[in-house]
């Protein structure tokens, strides 16, 4: 389990940006996770939730836009959703595909006063 | 009540420290690993076993040992005449690039090493995350577990570069199908190198630590030129 020590980064990275910003409460906080990452967005929600109470952050919301794993096929420059590793491109059957997305770990941005 | 664009990644800390943990290894030529598996699925074990095959090849090698609790795993490998610090991480279930910033005093005190093995505390999933300035990530399984687990835990097979499969000697006495475990192996990471090995009867050990001392040699002559 190491949504708290991922939490305590996400914490720390918006302290700073709130004392830069000279914000004083944080209201809503927007991460962006991919599917691929060893996180699980409902812990990682009970650990924010429990990580802020009695803080400067206490009452923010978390939004975690969760990323599915996604490819581009070589062949047809097709996009689509990669589904249990299957690792081909449902248009013209290659697998001669990269991989896009799925390993996202960010926030995206804070709304506070 | 306004917004903030802030487009940071979460780890950012961590693989800046990561970042320098790499350079400061690479100025010295050593090549770092970060052994990853499942606790049980025998990574003490495997480094012992190649211990022999890396001096065979001039490969000096020092050992940095994860886990929460006690110094077991480093006293194991100092049997061997391997220089090992054991790093006990309380209740965290994973090492960071921070842990090992604070090990590289350590390592490079040691003259003339060519190569740095970092165990990783038993764990399959959170380990995935972290970067510690490695050259490549080494995931362990063994035939006692099941071979679906590149589908169950997908973030550290797709993290890693080697796979290794251990106690093939037991894999007569189990359900575990090397073939299927080879297969969801590669369709999570197509680019995985997979080796398959007993530490207990040795077998496929040589070759790891062939491909292994290859890779320290390479990193090695790189820093010569």
């Amino acid at each position: 389990m190491h949504e708290m020590s991922i939490t305590r980064s996400i914490l720390e990275i918006v302290g700073r940006q709130m004392a830069a910003n000279n914000m004083n409460s944080l209201k809503k906080l927007t991460l962006r996770v991919g599917e691929l990452t060893a996180i699980e967005p409902e812990v990682l929600r009970f650990c924010f939730d429990a990580a802020i109470k009695g803080t400067q952050f206490d009452g923010a919301a978390l939004i975690i836009e969760e990323v599915p794993l996604g490819g581009r096929c070589r062949e047809c420059a097709g996009e689509f959703r990669i589904t249990a590793f299957d690792n081909c491109c449902p248009k013209c059957g290659s697998t001669n595909i990269d991989r896009v997305s799925g390993d996202e770990l960010d926030i995206i941005s804070m709304e506070g006063d | 009540m306004h917004e903030i664009l802030i487009e940071e990644k979460i780890l950012a800390r961590n693989n800046e420290i990561a970042a320098a943990n790499r350079q400061a290894l690479s100025e010295r030529g050593i090549y770092a690993v970060n052994l990853v598996s499942s606790p049980g699925a025998g990574k003490t074990s495997l480094i012992e076993s190649m211990t022999r095959h890396l001096k065979d090849q001039s490969i000096s090698f020092a050992v940095v040992e994860g886990d929460l609790e006690g110094d077991f795993d480093a006293k194991r490998v100092e049997k061997h005449g391997v220089p090992a610090l054991q790093i006990t991480t309380g209740r965290a279930c994973h090492l960071d690039a921070h842990l090992i910033e604070h090990s590289l005093p350590w390592v490079l005190k040691h003259e003339g090493l060519k190569l740095l093995i970092i165990e990783n505390v038993g764990n399959m999933v959170c380990p995935a995350e972290y970067d510690l300035g490695e050259d490549s990530m080494i995931t362990v399984m063994s035939t006692a577990e099941g071979d679906d687990k590149p589908l169950k835990y997908p973030a550290i097979f797709a993290a890693s570069e080697v796979l290794v499969i251990n106690k093939t000697d037991l894999a007569p006495y189990t359900d575990f199908d090397i073939r299927k475990a080879r297969e969801n192996a590669l369709k999570v990471n197509p680019y995985l190198k997979i080796f398959e090995a007993s530490c207990r009867t040795g077998d496929g050990v040589k070759e790891f630590a062939a491909y292994i001392a290859k890779l320290a040699i390479t990193k090695r002559s790189l820093k010569n030129t």
